[in-house]
């Protein structure tokens, strides 16, 4: 192929998938002159698998995106079918949003701000290989020939890479839902020297919703009040479209174990590492033999299109046994199947090759974010898209990464984890993942973040204003429930015994009141003597969060006030392990490879004792004290 | 988490352990003075006195108001000292168990045990330690670190370890349940963890940590033996009654009243409980110098001792030495013994078993031999109740241990205090974790994959 000078640019970024467009979006929103390059446009914010975004640490992960700038919130609140608030009945550092997606609208919206956006050039084509001079990536090469040049280029290339897809005995090269796979370039990351691992993950069948009886179904309706991702969202989709619960049963475990031979899992045919917590099917039954039925989610996938995608039934089994177990399914004996589930392999990169900034250790100028990181889910991708994408900005305008820390964001925990720890399997987020669950809440992810989205650039200036009226809210609020006194009165009295509380006799400071579980804020609001002055919805939450739960967010707090010393403390890049004797021989081959940026992220790796971090301090220390004195 | 900073206060025993040595207790920190200040009794508060200065005085158990040992106590303020921190020393002579005991109470006035080399490395990281020495500091604290690891390991026996595991295990439980309702919050196999199980769940691992904290005296005395004074009277029958249980003429016995005038120590090991048994100068007012440090001493031996063994004459009315003797014993575990039964009774039953107040009174004859066995089997049971014998058991006597138990035992009951309080699961939740984490120091295992391997391979999780 002849090659051409195609233009240059100062971000590029190879992928257009849920993590790509975060990165173009905000890399060009940044300032950077940004290129984004895809297989096919048709794939741009694609959903291959399930037609859904958020849930459990996820939708947090979804809200952090919006309070630093980024788009998934805006473009789900857009194309929405249904949403529900999860987890209502527990504490509020476990609540979380899910939506149902219309997959094809919510396509089109994405595609559709990517084509407005200025400064953010939208082109088909197959990255073949980088450019890479003097261990600095310089640019890509598309297959056609064009050569684009570039200060940094992000790869974000999902599941496509050397992507395989098995349904039985049949396999073929594919990226998801058929799409080209993208073979050459996995080829040359290999050639430049990375580690890649071969991951798996499946999908289950489609099938026509006109011929599902639902009849035989439990019904899943969305929440009626009006919800929504971004703290942007104003206007809320009205006529919401439910999902429906149905079960797998005898027969059809029966089915899938008579064919467990034609399994490609059981058979040896998949190769790659699928992740436990999405198990296909086949799995579930072979691992878990005594349940007698597993749960089965349908979700219509759009208004538009009669698709329903049976969540739960993730599988690879042959087309053929897909169809029989269908059959077997209480409103969907009569179903037509649209397309048959099916397992893709794809080869990922090693996530500790690279540093926090998502940049390569190996290649300067190089990041890349999302699946290719070993990651699952949309939320997981678009949240290191955003960060790979403000980090190559920044670096193409000359500044310092962002790094944001596990107590800062459900990211932070997500990439730390990911370049400290790596992973064996497709990572997903868990809300167990991080240590300070109670402040990496979904309800203040604005308290959060909205200031370091400001102050990159994310941010506009009048949502910054709205945001930092209602910060100013809540302190006003605050000190106003500290000093103001509930009196005992006959309408306390009333108020206390509906609410089940145990009534008061003394005076009271209101937020004292504010603590009892029995109560929330609108009735602490309301026995104030000047409770006409009440406080937006969103305020009065933040209020009462933040009074109920004192004790505990303070004990995080102080646990992050000794993390951050750790930190603080700053590891040099060429800091010669080997040299350092006291440490481990396993400990110093981990720290390494890992080469951690702070003592913080050097205790945190797997391998590492106490001990060697000791030792690592005192050496570092000697290190600070032999230039002071020499 | 490890502490790299020197932000907290550390404690530990800074002298090689053993018999008869001086052993000090070590605090060095921001919170040194105050925290030995809550244990001191002396004719001034520890804040009070000058830097570089050493104190005589009481080191008091806050809790019961016992003192547990005579001290000398040096202060040293900041910056001239070994760790550039305020450090105090606690010098006990009453050996291992007084020092442990003293520790012990050091680690529950928020004051953290030491990692070894700890005290060095801060010397270090404060700059009171030059480059040259740096080198030897890291090896310091590679040796020591070694080194305490095996002892550590060595010193998680059989049974506590398996305890441990067995509470973690169940801690695991409700974590992972309680897990798979926030992260699956529609998968509807597995159990709801409501405020009231998880209540209930961790109350019943506040008790196995109750059980096994109980048990640290009990491993303390497994290994250090049972202090056992034997205090009565005059010509009681002290002495032979220690030479009958060490089967050996060891103390002189003979009808003068006043004949044992100094402490007499012999080890026995009566149904596997080590005894130290010590025998006293009877107890009474007198002007003989010799004998009156004896009585001093017997006094002294009776206030650190773990049991008492109280002799009262059968054959003679109680006295009022009898009845001070009572009062002496306070709140130490104590058998009454009626001893020289094959002569006739003189005293008053009913007025020994007022004074005894639900103690045991067991009758003997050291002439006749009779009723030593009893005795013996009364002494066992005082120390191991229910019939457990020490093979089952678990003992936790190492001092790091007991720290770290009873620092789970607090956050388990944080959880409870929530659960109470009617705040969400998964707040309690948070203090359950962080017992997890603690239980697990002490079985050395940190690793925080557990919690998500438990949650896959327990559930069968999709969505
Ligand atoms: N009849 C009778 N005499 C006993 C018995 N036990 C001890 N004696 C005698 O009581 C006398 C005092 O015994 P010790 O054992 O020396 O008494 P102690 O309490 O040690 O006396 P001090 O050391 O002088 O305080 C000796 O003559 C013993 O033989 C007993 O059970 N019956
Ligand atoms: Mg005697």
């Amino acid at each position: 192929m002849k090659g051409y000078q195609a233009g240059t640019y100062d971000v590029i970024v190879v992928g257009a998938g849920h993590a790509g467009v975060e990165a173009g979006l905000a890399s060009a929103r940044m300032g950077a002159k940004t290129l984004m390059l895809t297989i096919s446009l048709e794939g741009v914010a694609f959903m291959p698998c399930n037609p859904s975004v958020g849930g459990p640490a996820k939708g947090v992960v979804v809200r952090e995106i919006d309070a630093l700038g980024g788009e998934m919130g805006h473009n789900i609140d857009k194309t929405y079918i249904q949403m529900r608030m999860l987890n209502t009945r527990k504490g509020p550092a476990v609540r979380a949003l899910r939506a149902q997606a219309d997959k094809q609208l919510y396509q089109r919206a994405m595609k559709k701000t990517i084509e407005d956006t200025e400064n953010l050039t939208l082109r088909q084509g197959m990255v073949e290989r980088l450019i890479v001079e003097d261990g600095v990536c310089r640019g890509v090469v598309v297959a056609t020939g064009a050569e684009y040049r570039a200060k940094a280029v992000v790869l974000t290339t999902g599941v496509y890479l050397k992507g395989k897809i098995i349904i039985g005995e049949l396999q073929y090269e594919s990226g998801p839902n058929n799409m080209q796979a993208s073979v050459s370039l996995s080829e040359h990351l290999k050639e430049l020297g990375f580690d890649l691992v071969r991951f798996k993950t499946g999908t289950p069948p489609r099938v026509n919703g006109r011929t599902i009886d639902y009849s035989k179904t439990e019904i899943q309706p969305g929440d009626e009040e009006p919800l929504a991702f971004s703290y942007d969202t104003k206007e809320f989709i009205k006529d919401q479209i439910p999902c429906w619960l149905t079960y797998t049963n005898d027969e059809t475990h029966k089915i899938i174990n008579e064919n467990l031979d034609r399994s490609p899992i059981y058979s040896g045919a998949i190769v790659g590492t699928g992740p436990r917590y999405c198990p296909s099917i086949e799995t579930k039954i072979v691992r878990f033999s005594d349940k007698s039925r597993h749960q089965l989610f349908l979700e219509p996938e759009g208004k538009e299109t009669k698709e329903v995608y049976v969540d739960g039934l993730s599988t690879s089994m042959p087309e053929e046994i897909q169809r029989k177990m269908l059959a077997t399914i209480p409103g969907l004996e009569q179903v037509e199947m649209m397309r048959p589930g099916y397992a893709i392999e794809y080869d990922a990169m090693v996530p500790t090759q690279l540093w926090p900034s998502l940049e390569t250790k190996k290649i300067e100028g190089l990041f890349t974010a999302g699946q290719i990181n070993g990651t699952s889910g949309y939320e997981e991708a678009a949240g290191q898209g955003l960060m790979g994408g403000i980090n190559a900005a920044r670096k193409a305008l000359g500044k310092e990464p962002v790094i944001l820390d596990r107590a800062q964001a459900y990211i932070g925990v997500l990439i730390d984890d990911l370049v400290t720890k790596g992973t064996k399997e497709p990572y997903r987020l868990l809300t167990s993942r991080a240590e300070y669950r109670l402040l990496l809440r979904h309800d203040n992810a604005d308290l959060r973040l909205t200031e370091l989205g400001h102050k990159i650039g994310l941010i506009r200036e009048e949502r910054y204003q709205r945001f930092l009226v209602k910060k100013q809210l809540i302190e006003q609020e605050r000190t106003r429930l500290a000093v103001t006194t509930v009196k005992p009165s006959e309408e306390a009295a009333e108020l206390l015994e509906q609410r089940g509380a145990a009534p008061i006799y003394e005076p009271l400071k209101a937020d004292r009141l504010l603590k009892r579980p029995e109560l929330n804020y609108h009735d602490v609001a309301s026995l104030l003597p000047d409770n006409g002055t009440a406080v937006p919805d969103d305020v009065g939450e933040q209020v009462e969060i933040q009074v109920k739960y004192e004790g505990y967010i303070n004990k995080q707090l102080q646990q992050v006030e000794k993390m951050k010393r750790m930190e603080k403390k700053k590891i040099p890049q060429d800091l010669d392990y080997s040299v350092i004797d006291g440490i481990a021989t396993e400990a110093r081959q981990k720290l390494d490879k890992v080469r951690p940026i702070s003592v913080g992220q050097a205790s945190r790796v797997s391998g590492v004792n106490p001990s060697d971090i000791a030792i690592l301090l005192v050496y570092l220390e000697q290190g600070k004290l032999a230039r002071k004195t020499g | 988490m490890i502490e790299l900073y020197c932000e907290d206060t550390i404690a530990a025993i800074s002298t090689p352990v053993g018999e008869g040595a001086i052993s000090i207790v070590r605090l060095s920190g921001p919170e040194a003075i105050q925290a030995a200040d809550r244990l001191f009794a002396g004719k001034r508060t520890l804040s009070e006195v000058p830097s570089h200065t050493m104190h005589y005085g009481r080191i008091v158990d806050p809790g019961t108001g016992r003192t547990i040992e005579e001290a000398m106590v040096s202060v040293m303020k900041k910056p001239k000292t070994f760790t550039r921190e305020d450090v105090v020393e606690i010098n006990c002579h009453g050996g291992l168990t007084s020092v442990n005991r003293v520790l012990e109470l050091v680690l529950d006035q928020n004051v953290r045990l030491a990692e070894p080399g700890e005290f060095t490395k801060r010397a270090f990281l404060n700059g009171r330690i030059d480059l040259s020495q740096a080198e030897a500091v890291m090896d310091l604290i590679r040796a020591k670190t070694d080194q305490a690891m095996d002892v550590a390991i060595g010193q998680v026996e059989g049974t506590l370890s398996r305890l441990i595991h067995q509470l973690r295990q169940q801690l695991l439980d409700i974590l992972a349940a309680v897990e798979v309702n926030i992260d699956y919050p529609e998968y509807d196999d597995a159990e709801v963890v409501t405020g009231r199980l998880l209540r209930d769940r961790s109350i019943a691992v506040r008790k196995q940590v109750d059980h096994v904290l109980s048990t640290a005296r009990q491993g303390k005395i497994l290994r250090e033996g049972l202090s056992t004074a034997i205090i009565g009277r005059p010509n009681v029958g002290k002495s032979s009654l220690l030479n009958h249980l060490i089967h050996e003429n060891r103390a002189i016995v003979t009808d003068v009243p006043g004949t044992t005038r100094d402490i007499i120590e012999d080890y026995v090991n009566i149904h596997g409980i080590p005894l130290k048994l010590i025998d006293t100068a009877g107890i009474r007012e007198t002007e003989d110098t010799v004998e009156k440090i004896g009585v001093e001493r017997s006094r002294t031996a009776l206030k650190k001792a773990d049991l008492v063994l109280l002799l009262i004459n059968y054959h003679e009315e109680l006295t009022e030495g009898d009845r001070q003797l009572f009062t002496l014993i306070g709140e130490t575990p104590a058998i009454i013994i009626l001893n020289k039964t094959d002569l006739s009774g003189g005293v008053s039953i009913d007025a020994v078993e007022k004074l005894a107040a639900g103690r045991q009174i067991v009758r003997i004859s050291l002439l006749n031999e009779q009723g030593i066995p009893e005795l013996e089997e009364s002494i066992a049971s005082l120390f191991f109740k229910n019939g457990v014998t020490q093979n089952e058991e678990a003992y936790v006597s190492n001092t790091r241990h007991i720290a770290l138990l009873k620092k789970a035992r607090s956050a388990i009951s944080d959880a409870i205090e929530a659960a109470d309080q009617g705040l969400p699961v998964d707040m309690a939740q948070i203090d359950i974790k962080r017992t997890w984490d603690i239980l697990g120091e002490i079985v050395g295992d940190t690793v925080s994959d557990s919690l998500i391997n438990e949650l896959f391979s327990k559930f069968c999780l999709g969505k």
